[in-house]
């Protein structure tokens, strides 16, 4: 089975947002819910750069390892979904994750911020493939009819990569390679603990 | 929301979110501007609702996502790189985006507006029937009411006041049908009053580069940047402005290892992926390119053999060269001359070097010049006519190149023709009218052959004492479709021009700015809102920067009572009695015409610019073989079946009938291809010699024709004139034309066949011999570095009209007062009073606008798209940490910036960065809904306001015009920053 990663290539993320408006088309993600961003560095100064960003679907997920009623589930592909039936909106994960991915269509305290939201790796939920129920919950199951997240396709530059983690790390090495510079797989380490060697 | 960077609960020591959120050392611009949390009412409910409540079309998702889903492909509507849009489509309703891996151009990628366009289409803000104002109220009426009632009044209007008192304001966002038609019934009106977004985005480039060697258009292609050594971007900001073009120039640069130069006064998206960025002062471009020149000069860097056989008035611009040495360019500009010699050796000694630009070189009153100086560099180094070089000229709308091209112009008729008698006659031959009818629509013919008002002057020639404006009557209707008005400098005197109406029509999917200010204007009645399909709801074809076409296919139906462009168009027409004649040779169906048989009659006509081979069939097959074409050459293997050879989309030229088969020309003005392969040389266009003047008092001639230089396989191996029946006699070549083609052609001038031309021919026959001995039907001439005729024919330094360096206005004044289209240009008055009143004391700050890559334009569709709306809520403005601390300025605090004109003043809020250079503040130019402090909400029909409203940028500009296009001044003006 492939381990699917997300990479984003500062280098070429020019922060045209694509990923964000791409991730709401596909997934109708209401107002106020952000799966994927863009977070830029050194805003306006030289060496500005940016990073898209959302759930790395990571080894051994911080998220899966907190949550009080073991909504998480890791897929054959390494995708780490979690069922809206069991979340208890308690706000756990979001404190564990070191990317801030989960995100609540409430402001408030425990219990009250309605049931996490994230980055479902356009892969769905626990409902069936491509049912109405997993839709309305979790958005749309891309990978269950053969195709990628869909941020990552339709990125401008190609910097933000998804697939099959030796087959992203190979294209970004050679990239690397070609162009003689590389900011490094950028969230690897923590998500992956690896990194990408060029 | 919870989770930002900057979140100040974010509790986790050494996280990496957090860790980044120190790393930038404070907030970046979106993060800033989405603190203050959800905008409007409305929308702050909705972040509460629980996630699913607020999904739309949701039966149509249901089950196995895409089954029996039909794929439908058109054209993203909102920049000119021409990234394919592919549609899945359920029951006519449009259930999602998928990448278009096929395409050429995108490649399969979008940016936020190209990823976010179904939306448009699902908008529950989209204007759903036609509405009047009432007594100050929005009121509904029927199509058939409105039409009536708008054709009685606008031909009130013409009993009145004559056709030129009605303002026909037209739209690059319609397709080339759309455009071409709204021009034509321009001239079935009989005014030349009909104008569109060219006019403030490119007009000085169209003017300034067809000055120069023939065709005013991007000379190469976005893909072809991945060929150039060297880039250098001169204002433009494409990271922003044309993201998906990125990809090309990105990849480029990292495959070539090639230079890239940004050279701007702000250090953009675009310039934090340079490698070198050179920052100068707003207004400056034309001393910044000849501070270049100085130094390939200085060092022989210049390529002599391209100049010698390729180019005319060498001598002139060495003369203006030499007056900016490094220390002039500096004194000017700010850049150091070390810099700049660096940049100058990359230009002319790394080549393929290639320059792009857009809107920052355009939009001044020395916009064409900026843009002849810039194509000057290019002859200077040899850099045009090869691949990975070229002006690579990122036009703005999807289509803006194409309506350009199709006439929804002042100063022409479809493709260029100009509008002197032979132009006239040439389309009332190919739309099969008689002259005198149209002659007789107008006030006079005098008028007919006279460039009508640009519309960055409308309300001024609704204003101004009617002997100031050189027409019958003042302006007294505008009907604008799919144009917003806060792009339009001077907002606060357009009020009173909005006021002064006697009818306002507004043809939009939104109601726009026209509407809230018309009201804020004080208007009770007189102005209608007729809903118009977006272009997704309709098919045709679309032109992108690169001058490829592609035809868009009817993703759904028009929704709510909406209709097509061309709809509206034939029911204006039949409605003021002209439809018959208008459409005599096209296919009308249900009162919508259709768009293939309109493209034909474009096929028939424009020859001039070789749009005579696109024929819909072969537009159609490109787009269904979209896979076959390289993605570097843009060509598809010769074998095929279908589109074999074609380059894609077929860029114009495409010369002679679509039977002719002509590949398209990818670059422009190459010499290293046969003309059948897409080859070129630079257009005569200007006659074949001129008389120079000499020092002694004699005079010369000089010849205007290429010397030695010729592309492969011509028939004629040095340069030669446009083809004409009488040169085809000359050269014995005219034999070759059939009987039915000289039948046409003695049809055309039966006085003098002898005259008619390559773009007169109707039969297309000169110019398939022409091409049969590989010839240009244009001919070979040289390109002009003085382009005699211009207002400046060797470009000039000239200060902005509201410039913070006083103390050069004297040295480098703008031009002498002067009439110019119909309306006076007073632009040196105003400058000389600003600095007598010390105008710059009061206001010491540079004010410039831009772009931002979440909206389009006035922003009015794409504010009301939520998706994109939720990333940038607030209108603000760029201050430099030091301009800031010296007026207590915080960095998200409110702020009012107030304007050199009309006490003009706005509140936005401040964003302090470093992007901006100290003494230069900037806008971006999508924000609408506000004036001058007051929220124009209310103004709206109901449930049709913009999601995020905010100041208008054009609140603070001010005057000045291009005198060669009318072009306004938005980019470079003054203002003052205080906190609110």
């Amino acid at each position: 089975m492939a381990r699917m990663k997300f990479l984003c290539d500062a280098d070429r993320c020019i922060e045209c947002n694509a990923c964000v408006t791409a991730c709401k088309n596909e997934h109708e993600v209401p107002w106020g819910i952000n799966r994927r961003r863009v977070v830029t560095l050194n805003d306006g100064k030289p060496g500005e750069r940016s990073i898209s960003m959302a759930c790395m679907h990571c080894t051994d997920a911080p998220c899966a390892a907190v949550c009080p009623v073991n909504c998480f589930y890791t897929t054959a592909d390494a995708v780490v979904l979690h069922s809206k039936d069991l979340c208890i909106g308690c706000g756990y994960c979001f404190y564990a994750c070191p990317f801030g991915a989960p995100q609540y269509p409430k402001v408030g305290n425990f219990g009250s911020r309605g049931k996490m939201d994230k980055c479902t790796y356009c892969a769905g939920g626990p409902e069936a493939d491509g049912s109405k129920e997993e839709y309305e919950k979790y958005g749309a199951n891309r990978l269950a009819e053969g195709k990628l997240p869909l941020c990552a396709e339709m990125c401008s530059t190609k910097s933000l990569l998804a697939g099959d983690g030796e087959i992203i790390a190979q294209i970004y090495k050679e990239r690397v390679m070609k162009r003689g510079y590389g900011s490094g797989a950028w969230g690897w380490k923590t998500a992956y603990r690896e990194t990408i060697e060029s | 929301m919870l989770i930002k960077r900057t979140h100040q609960h974010s509790p986790r020591q050494g996280s990496v979110v957090e860790s980044l959120a120190a790393r930038a050392g404070g907030l970046d611009r979106r993060s800033f501007l989405r603190k203050s949390g959800v905008a409007g009412g409305a929308l702050a409910a909705l972040g509460t609702m629980p996630l699913g409540s607020v999904r739309k079309a949701e039966a149509a998702k249901a089950g196995p996502l895409t089954e029996g889903a039909t794929i439908r492909k058109s054209i993203c509507t909102h920049c000119s790189v021409g990234c394919t849009v592919t549609a899945e489509v359920l029951n006519g309703v449009w259930i999602g985006q998928e990448p278009s891996w096929d395409s050429p151009i995108n490649r399969g990628s979008h940016c936020a507006k190209g990823a976010s366009v179904r939306e448009l289409v699902h908008s529950e803000r989209r204007l759903r029937y036609p509405m009047k104002l009432v007594g100050g109220q929005w009121t509904r009426v029927s199509w058939d009411t409105a039409i009536n009632e708008i054709g009685d009044k606008l031909q009130a209007v013409r009993e009145k006041s004559g056709p030129d008192s009605v303002y026909w304001l037209g739209s690059a966002k319609m397709t080339n049908e759309g455009a071409y038609l709204f021009r034509k019934l321009g001239a079935f009106w009989g005014t030349n009053n009909t104008d569109h977004q060219a006019r403030i985005c490119h007009s000085t480039t169209v003017t300034g580069v067809a000055n120069t060697w023939g065709y005013g258009a991007m000379t190469n292609s976005y893909n072809d940047i991945r060929n150039a050594k060297t880039q250098v971007v001169l204002g433009g900001n494409p990271a922003e402005a044309h993201p998906v073009s990125l990809q090309h120039l990105l990849e480029g640069k990292e495959l070539q290892k090639a230079n890239f130069v940004v050279i701007d006064p702000r250090l953009t998206r675009t310039a934090a992926h340079a490698t070198e960025y050179v920052r100068m002062r707003p207004g400056t471009d034309i001393p910044v390119l000849y501070g270049m020149m100085w130094h390939i000069l200085q060092n022989g860097w210049e390529d002599k053999e391209f100049i010698r056989q390729r180019v005319y008035g060498f001598d002139d611009i060495k003369k203006e060269v030499e007056k900016w040495p490094p220390e002039e360019v500096e004194r000017v500009t700010g850049i150091p001359g070390e810099q700049l010699k660096r940049v100058a050796k990359m230009f002319a000694t790394e080549k393929p070097a290639t320059l792009i630009w857009a809107m920052g070189q355009t939009q001044k009153t020395v916009g064409t010049a900026n843009v002849r100086a810039s194509c000057i560099a290019l002859l200077m180094t040899g850099n045009v006519g090869k691949a990975g070089a070229g002006a690579n000229i990122f036009r703005g709308h999807d289509n803006v190149q194409g309506a350009t091209d199709v006439g929804l112009d002042i100063v022409t008729l479809p493709f260029y023709y100009g509008l002197a008698e032979g132009a006239w006659k040439h389309w009332s031959r190919v739309w099969e009218v008689d002259y005198d009818f149209l002659k007789s629509r107008f006030d006079s013919k005098q008028i007919m052959e006279t460039p009508g008002i640009p519309l960055t002057r409308w309300f001024e020639a609704v204003t101004l004492p009617k002997d100031q404006v050189a027409q019958k009557d003042t302006v007294k209707a505008v009907f604008v479709q799919g144009h917003a008005s806060n792009s339009i400098t001077r907002i606060p005197e357009s009020l009173n021009g909005l006021k002064a109406l006697e009818l306002l029509v507004i043809a939009d999917p939104h109601p726009t700015t026209w509407a809230s200010l018309a009201v804020e204007a004080g208007r009770k009645d007189g102005v209608y809102i007729l809903p118009v399909a977006t272009q997704f709801e309709c098919k045709g074809s679309r032109v992108a920067s690169n001058r490829s076409l592609q035809w868009g296919e009817q993703i759904v139906k028009p929704i709510f009572e909406s209709k097509d462009d061309l709809e509206v168009i034939y029911l204006m027409a039949k409605k003021l009695g002209f439809a018959d004649q208008m459409f005599k040779k096209i296919k009308v169906e249900n009162n919508l015409p259709e768009a293939e048989d309109v493209l034909r009659e474009m096929n028939r006509g424009s020859w001039s610019t070789g749009y005579c081979g696109q024929s819909p069939e072969r537009l159609k097959a490109h787009m269904k073989n979209q896979a076959k074409f390289d993605m570097l050459t843009m060509r598809a293997p010769k074998d095929d079946p279908e589109v074999g050879g074609d380059y894609y989309g077929l860029p114009w030229p495409c010369w002679g009938s679509p039977e002719v088969k002509h590949p398209g020309t990818p670059l422009l003005y190459n010499t290293n291809l046969h003309v059948m392969d897409g080859g070129g040389t630079f257009r005569p266009r200007f006659g074949i010699e001129r008389e120079e003047k000499l020092p002694d008092g004699t005079t010369r001639k000089v010849s205007l024709l290429a010397d030695g230089s010729y592309s492969l396989g011509s028939g004629i191996q040095d340069g030669y004139p446009e083809f004409t029946l009488a040169s085809l006699k000359k050269l014995g070549w005219d034999s070759e034309l059939t009987e039915a083609e000289m039948a046409v052609i003695n049809k055309v001038n039966p006085a003098n066949p002898d005259t008619v031309s390559w773009a007169l021919d109707l039969s297309g026959g000169i110019q398939r011999v022409a091409l049969a001995h590989g010839c240009v039907p244009y001919g070979n001439g040289k390109a002009r570095m003085n382009a005699f005729g211009l207002p400046d024919p060797i470009p000039v330094h000239r200060e902005p009209i509201y410039t913070p360096r006083v103390d050069l206005v004297a040295k480098y004044p703008t031009l002498p007062d002067a009439k110019q289209f119909r309306m006076p240009n007073i632009g040196f008055s105003v400058q000389k009073a600003a600095v007598e009143k010390g105008i710059a004391k009061q206001f010491p700050l540079i004010l410039s606008s831009g772009r931002l890559v979440e909206y389009e334009g006035g922003g009015e569709e794409t504010r009301t798209n939520p998706w994109l709306a939720e990333l940038q809520q607030d209108m603000f403005i760029e201050i430099n940490p030091a301009d800031a601390a010296e007026r207590g300025v915080k960095d998200g605090g409110w702020v009012w910036v107030t304007g050199a004109e009309n006490n003009s003043r706005a509140r936005m809020k401040a964003l302090v960065t470093e992007r901006v250079g100290k003494g230069v503040a900037w806008m971006p130019f999508h924000f609408g809904g506000w004036f001058a402090g007051k929220d124009l909400r209310g103004n709206y029909p109901k449930g049709t306001d913009p999601i995020v409203l905010g100041e208008s940028a054009n609140t603070i500009t001010t005057y000045g015009y291009d005198p060669a296009t009318g072009m306004q001044e938005p980019k470079v003006t003054l203002c003052q920053i205080a906190a609110a």
